[in-house]
């Protein structure tokens, strides 16, 4: 009976246990399975942990999601840029004599500058767009003498119709090619002859310029600009309206995949009123005179660009040239600040006209992609001014006036001619060695070594053509 | 307002006295030899010659620009064509995939320049004035004369934050962003590698961007943008998966390159970029370098080093002569061998080259 009850409660177990086991079975198998799931997890995890560490090793980067800000200059902090700059020089003969003879001074950026070591100008650079509508820089140009300069401050217009583009306050005019270069863009240490003698270096507005880029596939582009025409060739004067006028048309476009070209015309219109400049006389020693009248500049400038395929990283050629004609009409007065008793014509003003030209030729060749040579000539040719007062005598005194008696316009050719080699060991690094032989100067010659350094620190600003 | 300039393009079209018909072909200019075709075309451009004077060039120019604006408005092909510049050949050819027919393009660069280091030209001024869609890299890859050529232009259309000018980097996520930057590492770019078209799945997020953005210009086309991209779309996932199939055994391959900028097609392969022979970005690779690198590979030998189109052959020929590692030279974009000619045949000849390479 017993027996019987154990062993119905046995079968009874069994006949239920095989549900019960095989729950518990299914739990163990879901129990193993998560344990397996969890690990193949985890190992799963590790593995691609492992799988991202590597690939971070590779590549060090971090993943931004792909709304990321703009990816552009158009960030709320203006691009800010710094340029350090200085020489050594070897001037073999007195910077403090130079003068560019036959040509009445520019008071300008003139001659190779001071011996032995010297800074240049730093320049710093801050740009940005201003809106949907203008686009603003400044540079400012921290002189070795301590000084601030503004070189340029400008606003340019970028949401005019039509192709036109206003571009206003302070900046380098656009006429000729090397005019609106900054000087660490240069390809010599200095300007050309033409530069320093007809625009004092480079011609700056004060004021607005417009343009208006032809809707064709060829360049064609052309510019008006007014300004207080303050600066050489003209003079600052007390007057409404603009009192420097330029005009200028660039045309350019490739030939072929290799070569990019761009030519240019150029005027410039002044009325001078008051130009004082130093001369040095035959009969009465140095002395000041003044010139009034009108200045007019005419440049025609090229510039040609070869590189293979097109890709100048290595290898390229670049060769420009300008010339430039100056005619200047109007009035000399002579010896203004002289004693009338010393000099019977003090402050007498006579008919002055001049007609000037001056070019340069330059080539560079960069033959390795840190290494580039160039070499330049410059001429210019002063032309003998017709004086009205040349040839005149005094009848008291019997002292007749020569063209000796106005020395420092007398007819001459400057010339002179640059060779350098600049090492560029990035694009913002530059050391350059250039060797001028400089005539510039009546029966001088000057031997002139100078070596250069230019670094560019920051956002840099891209260059023009 | 492009309809308004369709139908003034209409009126010109009508003119017997402006039309110079015949002349110029389909205007599509894109990929080599094309590119300058406006200008050689055209006699009236010339340079002066010697002993022309002031006045006869003055003449020559205005003749020069009468007939290239009555040669401008006859050659478009569709009145109201979208006007595209692109900086590269790559997007150059992904604008005309979506575009077809409703766009004109012209590319600003081969595969045999290097995009960081052209200028802002005048040919590529004039071209900017007229364009109604920009498509740039962006990241800073054309950062040395993209600005200037925006400013340049007088184009408003194309100015930043306007539709007219399109990043193609702003639609995915870069590689090697660096964490800072210092100019002391090299020409690093601060937003990551820029190289972004190299791996086909990137083309296909640009796409879908562009056609978004062809759109938005020209909504009237829509549909058509629409049905190119998802065409485009569907033959270029295809190809990634015959492509990756094929890629199979490049899996793993340490490789040297001359630029970090064949990055996105090994990242996209599962190759490894061992060493560059630009010590650092941008810095020409020098004997130094090189010389370090040759005794590296001596040890532990990359199976090929890689170079672009664009790059100076001699620094890696002369590791590969050393090291007796061969040297292939990529395409990196349309125009860089006989037969990349459009984006599928870039990759297939990428892959073809590579898979060649490490047989050797």
């Amino acid at each position: 009976m017993k027996r019987t009850l154990i062993a119905s409660a046995v079968a009874a177990m069994f006949c239920v246990s095989p549900g019960v086991w095989a729950d518990d079975m299914q739990d163990i198998r879901n129990e193993i399975k998560e344990i397996r799931d969890s690990y193949e997890a985890r190992i799963k995890n590790l593995e691609d942990r492992l799988k991202a560490a590597e690939a971070k090793a590779l590549e060090p980067q971090a993943q931004a999601p792909v709304s990321k800000p703009a990816a552009s200059t158009a960030s709320f902090n203006p691009g800010i840029g710094l340029i350090l700059s200085g020489f050594y020089k070897n001037l073999e003969k007195d910077p403090g004599t130079y003068a560019i003879a036959g040509f009445m001074p520019s008071g300008g950026e003139v001659g190779p500058g001071e011996r032995g070591f010297s800074l240049s100008e730093s320049e710093l650079n801050v740009f940005a767009n201003i809106d949907p509508y203008f686009y603003g820089q400044l540079t400012a140009a921290l002189s070795p003498e301590n000084e601030v300069s503004v070189e340029e401050a400008f606003f340019k217009t970028l949401a005019l119709p039509a192709g036109l583009s206003l571009k206003g306050g302070r900046f380098f005019s656009s006429i000729g090619y090397l005019n609106e270069i900054h000087a660490h863009a240069w390809d010599f240490v200095d300007q050309p002859l033409a530069y320093q003698a007809f625009l004092g270096g480079q011609y700056g507005q004060n004021g607005l310029q417009a343009k208006w880029l032809a809707p064709t596939p060829v360049f064609v582009e052309f510019g008006i600009e007014g300004g207080n025409g303050q600066n050489f060739p003209g003079i600052a004067r007390n007057k409404n309206g603009s009192n420097g006028g330029a005009g200028f048309v660039h045309v350019g476009d490739d030939i072929g995949e290799s070569i990019s070209w761009r030519a240019g015309l150029s005027y410039l219109y002044h009325r001078v009123k008051g130009r004082e400049f130093s001369d040095e006389s035959g009969t009465f020693g140095g002395l000041t005179n003044r010139f009034d009248g009108k200045s007019k500049v005419m440049i025609a400038d090229g510039v040609l660009k070869w590189a293979p395929n097109g890709n100048p990283k290595d290898t390229y050629f670049k060769f420009q040239g300008e010339y430039f004609k100056r005619k200047e009409t109007g009035e000399l007065a002579f010896d203004i600040n002289g004693d009338p008793l010393a000099n019977p014509f003090a402050g007498a003003t006579s008919a002055y006209s001049s007609s000037q030209s001056g070019w340069y030729l330059q080539g560079v060749y960069k033959f390795l992609s840190q290494w580039r040579v160039g070499l330049r000539y410059d001429e210019l040719d002063s032309g003998t001014p017709k004086i009205g007062l040349v040839g005149q005598s005094d009848s008291a005194t019997g002292i007749a006036i020569s063209d000796d008696d106005f020395s420092g316009l007398k007819k001459f050719k400057p010339k002179r001619l640059s060779a350098m080699v600049d090492w560029n060991p990035t694009e913002f690094s530059r050391i350059r060695l250039q060797y001028a032989q400089d005539k510039a100067r009546r029966d001088i010659t000057d031997n002139q070594i100078f070596i250069q350094y230019i670094y560019s620190l920051g956002a840099h600003g891209a260059h023009k053509f | 307002m492009l309809r308004t300039r369709g139908q003034t393009q209409a009126v010109l079209l009508a003119s017997p006295s402006l039309s110079r018909g015949g002349e110029g072909g389909d205007g599509v200019a894109l990929g080599q030899g094309s590119r300058s075709r406006f200008g050689e075309t055209h006699p009236h451009t010339r340079l002066p010659r010697e002993g022309e004077g002031a006045f006869s060039w003055v003449l020559g120019l205005m003749r020069a620009i009468l007939f290239s604006l009555a040669f401008f408005t006859t050659t478009s092909p569709a009145l109201a064509a979208i006007n595209i510049l692109s900086t590269t050949p790559e997007w150059g050819a992904l604008a005309t995939e979506i575009g077809g027919d409703k766009v004109t393009v012209y590319v600003a660069t081969t595969a045999l320049q290097d995009v960081h280091h052209v200028e802002a030209k005048p040919s590529l001024v004039a071209r900017a004035r007229n364009a109604d869609l920009l498509i740039a890299t962006g990241a800073d890859l054309e950062i040395g004369w993209l600005p200037v050529l925006q400013r340049e232009s007088s184009n408003r259309k194309i100015q930043d934050g306007n539709p007219g000018y399109f990043e193609a980097s702003r639609a995915l996520n870069l590689l090697e962003v660096p964490a800072n930057t210092d100019r002391s590492m090299g020409d690093v770019h601060p937003f990551g590698n820029p190289h972004i078209h190299l791996d086909p799945r990137n083309l296909l997020k640009v796409a879908s961007a562009l056609a978004q953005r062809l759109a938005e210009i020209d909504s009237a086309s829509k549909a058509s943008f629409e049905s190119r991209n998802k065409s485009f779309q569907e033959r270029m996932s295809e190809a990634i998966k015959r492509w990756e199939s094929a890629a199979a055994p490049l899996k793993g391959s340490p490789v040297v390159v001359h630029h970090q900028d064949q990055k996105y097609l090994l990242h996209w392969l599962g190759m490894k970029e061992v060493a560059a022979l630009e010590a650092k970005p941008g810095i020409p690779p020098s004997t130094g370098h090189l010389s370090d690198l040759l005794q590296t590979m001596q040890r532990e030998p990359a199976k090929l080093i890689l170079r672009s189109a664009y790059n100076d052959p001699k620094p890696s020929n002369w590791l590969a002569e050393r090291s007796k590692i061969p040297v292939i030279t990529l395409p990196y974009t349309i125009g860089g061998s006989v037969n990349a000619k459009d984006l599928f045949s870039l990759f297939d000849d990428n892959i073809n080259k590579l898979l060649a390479g490490i047989k050797q």
